[in-house]
């Protein structure tokens, strides 16, 4: 599924852009807690969570997660979107609580990890 | 890429408690470099994780503590070493979900109790020494094809 | 729905208070932070995580959830399961991940 619909679904706020059009998502994972991005993770997936602390940005980074969605229109601290951005991991955020935009996306064909 | 690795490269990284600003900065290093010396994807983030989770053991329980890495052609040793409070029974904090991290570490999304499971996991070798009192010191070794 | 026909649909393991299979689910809450469930969860909503921490119980309880689902199959505690059936908790278990569980029980209840 490319970004651009998942922005769609989730009716999301862009905080930082990707830098490329052909942005394909296929899996994504919904935790807060990193140790269980850091086990359960799959690569090139899509991470939603409630925290927005600089740790998520680098475990998103350390497991190759592809792009972090960011529940309740929660919104990072200027320099961890700065890092992000250094990173080239797009951010989003969502009004959505993290079991609707789960739902959303699982009904419209991503899956878990 | 073929491994491009001659001679061994050892380093080490200071860690500090409760410093999240760096959390993390240790094992970002580290999987810049494997991967620059030509060490396969899957391996560079197995070491990014177990060193990741390290990390974060001692800068969530410990005043300080150190990172210390030797890589050669064959594989890379991580070993961190902090002065925290020491480990009670290793055996039941090596189960999956069982944590004593503080409420504020949960917070912040850490203490699930995978931190541990998740080291040995990755590691080829893992093994652990702590003494209640004086701190813990965690040793991974790594193979590279 | 009836948290019986959830079980029945998802595969659930009920680890805890049976007679809790009774209750009506209004929705569901997917957190692993105690805090913001207890900030933002509903009465009657089944709470998804992986957190296994006895805390959960309280929590669960007073914000009269209609149940537990932990995750990524994942052992809970002996104590966490005593202390369920004491408060009268349901505590259920899936092997899927808490993205796979949310979005199977939102095409459920919505």
């Amino acid at each position: 599924m490319n970004l651009s619909e998942i922005i769609k679904i989730l009716e999301a706020t862009v905080i930082v852009q990707p830098d490329t059009e052909d942005f394909n998502i296929q899996r994504a994972c919904s935790a807060d807690l990193m140790s269980d991005v850091l086990y359960y993770h799959a690569p090139d997936s899509l991470l939603i969570t409630g925290l927005t602390q600089l740790s998520v940005i680098r475990t998103a980074e350390i497991v190759g997660i592809r792009a972090i969605a960011f529940v309740f229109n929660k919104t990072p601290d200027a320099q961890i979107i700065e890092f992000a951005q250094k990173k080239k991991i797009p951010l989003l955020s969502t009004r959505f609580c993290m079991y609707t935009a789960a739902g959303k996306l699982y009904e419209a064909g991503l899956t878990g990890c | 890429m073929s491994l491009n690795i001659k001679e061994t490269i050892d380093g080490s990284f200071q860690l500090v408690g409760a410093d999240f600003t760096h959390a993390g900065e240790a094992s970002t290093q580290l999987k810049q470099k494997l991967a620059e010396l030509g060490v396969p994807d899957g391996i560079v983030r197995r070491v990014a994780i177990a060193t990741f989770e390290a990390e974060m053991n001692a800068i969530i329980y410990a005043a300080a503590g150190w990172l210390h890495y030797c890589i050669t052609p064959q594989s890379i040793t991580i070993q961190v070493v902090d002065m925290g409070p020491g480990i009670e029974n290793i055996e039941l904090a090596m189960q999956e979900g069982y944590s004593t991290a503080p409420d504020w570490a949960r917070e912040m999304g850490w203490g699930a109790g995978m931190g541990l499971p998740n080291m040995k996991r990755n590691s080829d070798i893992f093994k652990i020494d702590s003494v209640v009192g004086e701190g813990t010191t965690v040793e991974m070794i790594i193979n590279f094809p | 729905m009836k948290l019986s026909d959830i079980v029945n649909k998802l595969s659930l393991d009920v680890k805890t208070y049976k007679d809790g299979l009774q209750h009506a689910v209004t929705g569901a809450y997917v957190s692993d932070l105690l805090s913001d469930v207890m900030a933002n969860s509903k009465e009657g909503h089944i709470w998804i995580t992986l957190q296994a921490h006895i805390n959960i119980v309280a929590v669960a309880s007073m914000k009269d959830l209609a149940g537990i689902i932990i995750i990524g199959g994942r052992q809970v505690p002996e104590e966490v399961l005593k202390k369920a059936d004491e408060e009268e908790i349901t505590v259920m278990t899936t092997p899927l991940s808490a993205f796979e569980i949310a979005g199977r029980l939102y095409q459920l209840l919505t």
